[in-house]
């Protein structure tokens, strides 16, 4: 027990030290969390009146960032399985830095979800026995098990491995392999069940569709990944951590398969709802070419693609890839892209037209806007502060007083000792 | 009771701007309700914290809801200087609701509309309506082709008129949606919403195929000489910020053996409401011997709601 509380105070101390670069960063994702304070108690007090959203089109960029971000906890799974399971050692090293991307994400998600609430203040609601969670029949009930599960899962694996190694102890398996395979599974669930949100709605034609599950993972895979090699190259270059070429390389290769797939899922899903012409194709015509003369959201949806277009030649084309910048570029766009694709462009086609035929646009307002840049920070800046703790933890230059100071568990196996 | 309200609120929208008659009736329900008012005031204090953990209506005794009923017509009292009864009719053993609709004899004057809006006190700004009028081209049954926002006379020699309200489904995927069961279908067949226990979600309006389901995205206003005093808890009660509602087929009108509103007000007798139970009801003759249409059947909902020909 002492030795936690010294690993909390140090954890602290870790967080508030830090280059002048640091301090920068932090002050700068500061303001926007500020901003978004503001902004989401203006709406609190207002209602969601100030927002965009109408009867017709009910979910705007909130439920839009939200399924981005549960794609986005991708970045954890597609590290723990090679380096787990498989025993990649390059992976392994860097496990740590995709579970807290994880973490990040979901606490993100979480908060996109109850922004987009009438009534956040009632999530008493939602708990068992208090409330009534209308599980198993309501997906938006599986939805709140799913995220609060793997934020759970996660959060608890990497506390225990960085105590572990900041107490200058090799982790024992039993205490943590069972739970991060439960991830491993559980992961399926993060990004199926929010597909399945949407496509178990009859009455939405653009989203009901079998492959749109499958797309989620694939786009999933894209996102995940491709941020975690940006995050990567940051602490590389600004915490001296050694990331090890073949962790990029891996991740590299991921993301070039996964982007190549997720197109091909995509020209799937427009062929089968174009080239019919059925009336169900209304939606699809709308974010591709627009519908009636409504075509808000056109140039959006083809900038998406083109980012993922590109992204994905960089990724398998060597002297592309090869140059790190280009690389790094590449890694935003495919991000970019996905966020476009698996956000406001699906979310807001799937109620243009309404089911009845009316055909009204969205575009956020500017307190969305400032919400959701808000929780955009303060993702970023828990996810600063979590590698500023994890990283001198995983450098073994954090460490209890007195506790050994080499690094600790490259190899997974001899972890099970 | 309901039924003189009615007549008022007809007569104020006959002689606008007069409605000398229905404003000495509130007086006069002012008066009476006033003992009960400043007896309901001081609940009206503790109310805040008895709203915020008010459980679902399910789980209400009935003692719990003659306290909560009393804090509502309490704060509307406060609030608008009106007095209102808030009841909760029972759906009756051996009814089960449904609506069929005569898309021939329709002529798209919007009058539904506009009466459903005054019955259900639903907010006039931001305005909200429960029914949408489709004007639709003849030669197609395309919804997707239609005309919500039509002006000028009605009937036009190009257009049929379909209006589209809750169609109140036996497998509703609006009440699946929930993730907190504020919605639920009655044994009469009505889908309700538990103001005080939705969060807001809007996973239902999401799901509802016929576009039945509206959300308060800001304070709901009615004036208070238009507040309909007669209120069911599950249907026409004045509603928060930030809830969902719909249309309830007038249940604290139909549980009582009238009519609903938008029936009523229809000049052409397009609409034909009653117990799908009853072999003899209009409704249920008009399914047995009709050419009937059901709007999206493809979306499997079931609905309890027909369109009929002739």
């Amino acid at each position: 027990m002492r030795d936690f509380i010294a690993f909390v105070r140090s954890s602290l101390g870790a967080v508030v030290h830090g280059s002048s670069a640091y301090y920068r960063w932090l002050a700068f994702l500061g303001v926007w969390m500020l901003l978004g304070c503001a902004a989401a108690t203006y709406q609190f007090a207002n209602g969601l009146g100030v927002s965009s959203l109408t009867d017709q089109v009910p979910w705007g960029v909130y439920i839009a960032n939200f399924s981005f971000l549960v794609g986005l906890a991708a970045a954890s799974v597609l590290v723990v399985i090679p380096a787990y399971v498989y025993r990649d050692a390059a992976l392994y090293d860097i496990s740590i830095l995709g579970e807290l991307l994880a973490v990040a994400a979901m606490v993100m998600s979480l908060l996109f979800i109850v922004v987009d609430l009438g009534h956040p203040e009632l999530f008493w609601h939602l708990l068992p026995m208090l409330g009534i969670l209308n599980f198993p029949q309501s997906m938006l009930a599986w939805d709140v098990v799913v995220i609060n599960g793997y934020l759970f899962i996660n959060a608890y694996v990497v506390s225990y491995l960085l105590f572990s190694k900041y107490c200058g102890r090799v982790p024992n398996k039993r205490w943590y392999f069972p739970v991060l395979l439960l991830g491993v599974v559980w992961a399926v669930g993060i990004h199926t069940i929010p597909a399945f949100l949407y496509a178990s709605l009859g009455g939405r034609p653009f989203w009901h569709s079998a492959v749109l599950a499958p797309r989620f993972l694939a786009s999933a895979f894209v996102s995940g990944p491709s941020l975690l090699i940006i995050a990567l190259s940051v602490v590389r270059d600004q915490m001296h951590f050694p990331v090890r070429e073949e962790a990029l390389h891996r991740l590299r290769q991921i993301v070039g398969v996964a982007a190549v797939f997720n197109l091909f899922l995509t020209v799937s899903e427009i062929f089968v709802e174009i080239y019919p012409g059925t009336s169900h194709s209304a939606s699809m015509r709308y974010i591709l070419v627009g519908l009636h003369g409504h075509n808000l959201l056109v140039p959006y949806i083809w900038t998406g693609i083109a980012l993922s277009v590109f992204a994905a030649v960089v990724f398998l084309a060597r002297p592309l890839y090869s140059r790190p910048k280009l690389l790094l570029v590449a890694c935003a766009s495919a991000v970019i892209g996905v966020w476009i694709e698996k956000g406001m462009g699906l979310v807001i086609p799937g109620f243009i037209p309404t089911s009845l035929g009316e055909i009204v646009e969205y575009s956020p307002s500017f307190i969305e806007f400032c919400v959701s840049a808000g929780i955009w920070a303060i993702g970023a800046f828990l996810y600063t502060l979590m590698l500023k703790v994890a990283v001198p933890i995983e450098l073994g230059t954090l460490r209890l007083p007195g506790a050994p100071h080499e690094r600790i568990g490259l190899d997974p196996v001899r972890g099970a000792a | 009771m309901s039924e003189d309200h009615q007549n008022d609120d007809e007569r104020e929208a006959v002689v606008e701007g007069v409605g000398k008659a229905q404003a000495s009736r509130r007086r006069f329900l002012q008066v009476l309700g006033a003992a009960t008012a400043t007896a309901a005031t001081s609940q009206a204090d503790a109310a805040p914290w008895e709203e915020y953990f008010q459980q679902h209506y399910k789980r209400l005794t009935d003692e719990d809801k003659r306290a909560i009923f009393a804090r509502l017509e309490a704060e509307v009292q406060d609030k608008y200087g009106v007095t209102v009864r808030i009841n909760d009719p029972k759906p009756i053993d051996g009814v089960e609701f449904a609506y069929a609709l005569n898309l021939q004899a329709c002529v798209g004057c919007r009058r539904c509309e506009y009466a459903c809006a005054q019955e259900n006190n639903t907010s006039r700004s931001p305005e909200m309506h429960y029914i949408r009028v489709l004007q639709m081209d003849k030669g197609s049954l395309d919804v997707e082709r239609s005309n919500t926002t039509y002006e000028g006379a009605v009937p036009t020699p190009e257009h049929y008129y379909q209006p589209v309200q809750c169609h109140q489904c036996r497998d509703a995927p609006c009440v699946r949606a929930c993730p907190v069961n504020a919605t639920w279908a009655e044994p009469d067949g009505i889908v309700v919403v538990d103001y005080n226990w939705c969060i807001g979600c809007r996973y239902c309006e999401a799901a509802c195929p016929y576009f039945a389901r509206r959300f308060n995205y800001e304070e709901p206003t009615v004036r208070p000489s238009e507040i309909n005093p007669d209120q069911g808890y599950l249907s026409n009660r004045l509603r928060p910020r930030g809830v969902m509602e719909k249309c309830t087929y007038c249940l604290h009108r139909t549980r009582k053996g009238l009519m609903p509103a938008c029936l009523e007000a229809c000049p052409t007798g397009s609409r034909k409401f009653g117990n799908l139970l009853d072999p003899n009801s209009e409704v249920r003759q008009v399914i047995e011997t009709k050419r009937v249409y059901i709007l999206h059947e493809d979306a499997g909902t079931n609905p309890r709601f027909y369109y009929y020909f002739g």
